[in-house]
């Protein structure tokens, strides 16, 4: 048993005694939960096994592996896929990786097989062209709208010069408010 | 006029594009190896192991090779399509079984019958990625000189077949 398991196995201990305390009667939840409490540290044994094997090939592989779509999830990447496909992917790269393969070799060998769709970062080409230039041309029309737009506005306003009444209507107004403020 | 015209046009623009975009299916990727040829594999055959069957033997004629497995569901509903294509000897079909247990696939076809004029078993996946497979049933048409001119995602219909992929392989035989 390893430390994580063990804080785990507390940490369900006290789970299980609160919500023991709070409803006396709960002979079955009890027992349940006590299930629930050894079986615990046995999943989490069984998880880490695979990183195990060699950290710096997995490693390499999950940050490779995030920047592809998984095909079959499409919304997943395949470093977080649980797909079959994804798995198999995964193990291709692993394999790769330790034949000493670049990541670009990878990446291409998989681009080469299932398209561009794969890279969640598409290369420029002349079909991408409006996915990635697309926002900033927006962008720039707006800009350009809303310039015109402005100056278009700042045309209808005229300045009117203030009558002497009416600037000395503001002088008392001013006066008043720093009287105000010397109270 | 205009000013009330023009959120209208904008949103005829947006409805439009979203039109189109919810009709399109993400599952059809096109895929980049039409046109290059098809990767050489050397696999076991799935009725005698014993004997490998090589991609390059099928060099000079045009073949369709089909992708299954026994835990395909789509698959089921293509096959009796393949069984008649297979009756009709047009163009051979050569079945790779993906991912499959021997036994399950064996059964499958005596089941279902088989169309396949050699079947060959993948149960690793690995000439699945080089064909990019990622989704089973998929259908490839290769040329005479071992190129790939089509493939299928999915199950080959009716529709695809009578429209596309007899037309293609008459061309490519002629």
């Amino acid at each position: 048993m390893n430390l994580k398991s063990f804080l785990n196995l507390i940490i369900n201990y006290g789970i299980l005694t609160t919500t023991c305390l709070r409803n006396l009667y709960c002979k079955k939840q009890f027992i349940f939960l006590f299930f629930i409490l050894i079986s615990s540290p046995l999943s989490f044994a069984k998880e880490a096994v695979p990183v195990a094997e060699n950290p710096e090939i997995e490693k390499r592989m999950i940050i490779l592996s995030e920047e592809l779509r998984c095909l079959v999830c499409q919304n997943e990447s395949l470093a977080g896929s649980r797909s079959d496909f994804a798995k198999d992917i995964r193990r291709e790269i692993r394999e790769q990786l330790l034949a000493n393969k670049s990541d670009k070799e990878i990446t291409d060998f998989l681009v080469a097989r299932y398209g561009d769709f794969v890279l969640y970062r598409p290369p420029i080409r002349t079909n991408t062209m409006i996915l990635w230039f697309g926002p900033f041309a927006f962008l720039l029309i707006g800009g350009i709208l809303l310039f015109l737009f402005l100056k278009k506005r700042r045309k209808s306003f005229q300045e009117v010069p203030l009558t002497s009444e009416q600037l000395k209507q503001a002088e008392d107004l001013l006066k008043e408010s720093s009287n105000g403020d010397n109270k | 006029m205009i000013r009330y015209l023009l959120p209208l046009i904008a949103f005829v623009i947006l409805a439009a594009f979203l039109l189109v975009g919810l009709n399109l299916n993400p599952r059809k990727v096109p895929s980049p190896l039409i046109g290059k040829p098809a990767p050489i594999f050397n696999l076991q055959q799935l009725h005698e192991p014993e004997n490998i069957f090589k991609s390059k033997d099928n060099l000079g004629k045009v073949w369709l090779l089909n992708v299954w497995a026994s835990w395909c569901a789509s698959c089921r509903d293509e096959h009796p399509l393949l069984v008649q294509l297979a009756k009709a000897n047009v163009v051979p079909i050569y079945g790779l079984n993906y991912k499959d247990k021997r036994n399950l696939a064996i059964q499958w076809l005596e089941q279902l019958g088989d169309p396949y004029t050699k079947s060959i078993m993948d149960p690793e996946g690995r000439v699945g990625i080089e064909y990019g497979v990622y989704g089973v049933p998929e259908t490839y048409v290769i040329d005479k000189s071992g190129v790939i001119q089509y493939k299928q995602i999915g199950p080959v219909t009716v529709d695809v077949l009578k429209k596309t992929i007899l037309p293609l392989v008459k061309e490519l035989q002629g």
